[in-house]
């Protein structure tokens, strides 16, 4: 039987059964969700033990592919002794209460490892005293384990202790003991992946797929150019199309964007084919403002003059100046990194509702927090009125962090009646994104008589991430420590300088950041100073780094060092680490044994991990260059999920090699040239390396990050290879312009 | 109205013939498994099977889908491939995985036996940007019991 239905405001016949799509039942916010079993035992805002023995774990971080959905749980379960068979996971509203909910900086497990173990800990030693208080026995007799609270062979259900132990006092976090490493039975191994299934039957749920009743699909014509403005609209022809409902304008962003929404002019419709067919129907005459002066080809050679000047003084040891004019031998080499973005395979989008003066939002959103925020600034609301949930990201990478897009689905919400879904195309994603900085940078060299290395200068210019946020003119101290005030290097006289570099787009971080063009440069010119004295280019490496030892920021020539906001204590620059990594990656790919094949090495700290890389490339049937297998060695501390670690660093391999390939955003009069994957290319599966190895030192270390320190050696790894094969040296990427790829 | 036969289920949709095939079953058919990557066949996250042969339905129209068999991700029956997929952890976000697999099925429904080159010619049209090109080459072949 054929039933009749109007869904999104267009006729569907059905045939059969109702669409799930229809009314879905208004969702819950996970506060909601957790009151409902608000007997039990909840210590604190992460765990619930239910009295028929159920355990919730909340996930508080955004799952992009990093894999946390299956690592944080799997570590609350473990230090619980709960059964991981029994534990059902909740994904966290942004909300403060949860802590820091910015997914990025690789900080899930390296920022908050003890503070979450400690969170179930907690719970754990609750349970553990409701049950000494039941047999009347000492609580350190007692041990928790599969799910119960043991005694020798007596047993108490979790879910049997919970209420009792929901009755007792919580103690302070700092009070509560951690498990020994060797009672964690659960992690530090490969953990399964939990949303594998979702994914592979199309069920998972990402920013674009939450049906609601009513719901208007809107893309937005943006200005062309950052800052720009509508200076006549004729959107009669866009009404005209069938399905749109409605064109509404957006407010005009004010300098310093941060995470404003754009602007422009949104055409809101009952799908998203009519609300495109609307958006190309616009008439809109802009005046693209200040920022059209900007070419980023121009800007590159702005930046290589700046680099030929002297800069501000970021790092000094010794006396670079008159090492360099006692060198027997100088060498310099200049690098440029253009702008990279970020193309996570999902394109922004999100969703809101607007009702009773309450906003609720489903957003890929990295931040839900900073989402909520930029929506209640947005709708001038109070943020206790903005309920902000999370989906599953279909990749971000940075971008996903910034909340623009989450704040227009907001704005068009409450100005159109109606729950709206903003939905950016591709060319939307390519030509408004938050571009990682565009770099140059020179280095400079002396080598004494016998070939050592006397003297490291280093000259940096780019506009830096705090540009989209206020009106500076060049990187800060911190923004240095990402590859050069945190480079561990033994020679006796180092600098490094800063120059002066002004943003005419918005700047952003993109996975690894400022990590990618130091890291290239450096991995490159060290490179480049082992062929200078006739050295393998391992032994160079090493030698560069130096002795094993705990570098002091006196060694840098630092006053402090940011460290990615760990202390120093904690988390040193050991360039012993550094040095495993790079012996255990030489090992790997048969360093000594290299004849025949051509093979490029770099390695980089960054996000407190230890990588390096070695690529082997060859030439393919066309004459161009491929890389055709990679190594990887990373000591990242505790490891709690091995393999998501091994999957990041994988991912981090080919997400490096797109950019050394082909990454470049560029732009002329303040427009962004590329649009499409055929005009921004990436790395495609025929490219990919045939064989690919990784593997993780062993360590019971401190957590360091995971996401983004893969990344950074890969294209100095890669343009060192194409040296040993080809005697070419490319220091400009991508090498697509250098016509080898 | 156009007829769609989507995953063994009829619909008739009344929308414009020339509208993509992804944003009908997005959009007015709520089956969200198909995703959005770029609109151009340029990526393959829309990839559906349309009479068993891998499409790309963000440039499909559904006037051209009228009348055939088409089957999406939440109708794909290959067992074998979504468990090496889960077995060997292939996805990362995800996104891409849709597109990925219904490649990847309707390949081994014409080739059985692919090699390497087999696998990496017909997959180049699908990007990954997470990276996981290899553990899908490697559970093509896992489905396929190929070395
Ligand atoms: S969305 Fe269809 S190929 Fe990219
Ligand atoms: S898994 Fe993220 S794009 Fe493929």
């Amino acid at each position: 039987m054929l039933r009749r239905e109007f869904v999104g405001g267009l006729l569907v016949a059905v045939a059969g059964r109702t669409l799930a799509a229809q009314s879905p039942k208004k969702p819950k916010t996970s506060d909601e969700a957790l009151k409902e079993r608000s007997e039990g035992l909840r210590p604190n805002v992460f765990i619930h033990v239910a009295s028929d023995g159920k355990v919730t774990l909340v996930n508080h971080r955004s799952e992009m592919g990093q894999g946390v959905r299956s690592t944080i749980p799997a570590l609350l379960a473990d230090e619980l002794g709960a059964d991981p068979g029994r534990v059902e996971i909740e994904q966290a509203d942004g909300d403060k209460k949860y802590g820091d909910q910015n997914t990025d900086g690789s900080n899930s497990i390296r920022g908050e490892y003890e503070d979450l173990r400690r969170a179930a800990a907690t719970a754990r030693e609750m349970l553990i005293a409701a049950a000494a208080q039941r047999w009347r026995v000492p609580a350190g007799s007692l041990t928790a384990r599969d799910h119960a609270v043991w005694n020798g062979s007596r047993s108490l259900g979790f879910g049997e202790l919970a209420d009792a132990a929901g009755r007792l006092p919580v103690p302070k976090p700092e009070s509560v003991k951690l498990r020994p490493r060797s009672e964690m039975k659960h992690v530090f191994r490969d953990l399964p992946l939990v949303d594998a299934r979702a994914i592979a039957t199309g069920a998972a749920k990402f920013g674009a797929d939450v049906p609601l009743e009513g719901m208007l699909i809107a893309v937005i014509a943006r200005p062309p150019v950052v800052g720009g403005k509508v200076v006549r609209l004729d959107d009669s022809k866009a009404l005209a199309v069938p399905g749109v409902k409605q064109v509404i304008r957006m407010p005009e962003p004010k300098p310093p964007y941060k995470f404003q929404p754009w602007g422009g002019v949104a055409v809101l419709a009952t799908n998203t084919w009519a609300a495109l067919r609307g958006r190309e129907a616009l008439r809109i005459e802009w005046d693209h403002g200040p920022n059209a002066v900007y070419d980023s080809d121009r800007f590159a050679s702005e930046l290589s003059r700046a680099v030929h000047q002297p800069g501000h003084t970021a790092r000094n040891v010794g006396d670079v100046d008159t090492a360099l004019a006692k060198a027997a031998k100088t060498i310099e080499a200049e690098y440029h990194v253009p702008h990279l973005a970020h193309v996570p395979m999902e394109p922004p989008a999100a969703i809101a509702r607007f009702e009773d003066g309450k906003c609720e939002l489903w957003a890929a959103t990295q931040n839900p927090q900073d989402a909520r925020t930029q929506a209640a600034e947005t709708l001038g609301i109070d943020e206790s009125r903005v309920t902000s949930h999370v989906t599953l990201l279909g990749g971000a990478f940075g971008r996903k962090s910034k909340a623009d897009f989450v704040a227009e689905a907001a704005y068009l919400a409450r100005e159109a009646k109606a729950p709206v879904r903003v939905q950016w195309t591709r060319e939307d994603d390519l030509r408004h994104d938050y571009y990682n900085a565009v770099n140059t940078q020179l280095l400079t060299a002396a080598l004494d008589a016998e070939g050592k290395v006397t003297a490291w200068r280093q000259r940096t210019a780019f506009p830096p991430i705090a540009t989209t946020f206020s009106d500076v003119k060049g990187p800060s101290a911190g923004d240095l420590q990402q590859g050069v005030t945190d480079l561990p290097l033994a020679i006796p006289n180092v600098r490094a300088e800063t120059c002066d570099a002004s943003a005419h787009v918005r700047i952003g971080w993109l996975r690894s950041v400022y990590n990618i063009f130091h890291g290239f440069s450096a991995g490159s010119f060290m490179d480049e100073l082992a062929y200078a004295h006739g050295k393998d280019p391992r032994d160079n490496l090493l030698e560069l780094f130096g002795p094993p030892r705990l570098v002091t920021l006196q060694e840098l020539g630092v006053d402090k060092l940011r460290n990615y906001g760990a202390s120093l204590d904690k988390h040193p620059i050991d360039t012993g680490r550094l040095r495993r990594v790079i012996e255990r990656v030489a090992s790997m790919a048969r360093w000594s044994d290299r004849s025949g094949r051509a093979l490029g090495l770099a390695a980089h700290r960054s996000f407190l991990t230890y990588v390096a890389v070695v690529v082997s490339v060859k030439k393919n049937a066309l004459g161009k260059i491929a890389v055709d297998e990679a190594w990887l060695a990373a000591d990242a501390g505790t490891v709690v999920n091995l393999e998501r670690a091994r999957a990041q660093m994988e991912g981090a391999l080919i997400f490096g090699m797109s950019h050394a390939f082909y990454g470049g955003a560029t732009m002329k009069a303040g427009v962004t040239e590329q649009s499409n994957f055929d005009t921004y290319r990436l790395v495609r599966m025929p490219e990919a390396p045939r064989a690919l190895h990784v593997e993780l030192v062993e360590s019971d270390g401190p957590p360091g990050g995971i996401g983004e320190p893969g990344v950074p050696p890969v294209a100095p790894a890669i343009a060192n290879a194409i040296f040993v094969l080809t005697g070419q040296r490319i220091r400009t990427l991508p090498l697509m312009l250098a016509g080898v790829v | 109205m156009i007829r769609l036969n989507v995953n063994g289920r009829t619909h008739d949709v009344d929308a414009d013939p020339e509208m993509p095939l992804l944003w009908a079953l997005r959009d007015l058919l709520g089956l969200t498994g198909t995703k959005y990557g770029c609109g151009q066949a340029l990526c393959g996250a829309c990839t559906v099977h349309l009479d068993g042969e891998a499409v790309r339905s963000c440039v499909t129209p559904i006037s051209r889908a009228a009348g055939r068999k088409l089957t999406t991700i939440e109708g794909l029956e290959n067992r074998a491939l979504q468990d090496a997929w889960c077995e060997l952890a292939v996805p990362q976000c995800g996104f891409c995985q849709a597109g990925q697999l219904m490649t990847a099925a309707a390949l081994l429904a014409e080739t059985p036996q692919p090699s390497d080159d087999e696998i990496d010619r017909s997959m180049a049209g699908n990007i990954c940007r997470c990276g996981t090109y290899s553990r899908i080459r490697a559970a093509i072949k896992r489905a396929a019991g190929v070395k």
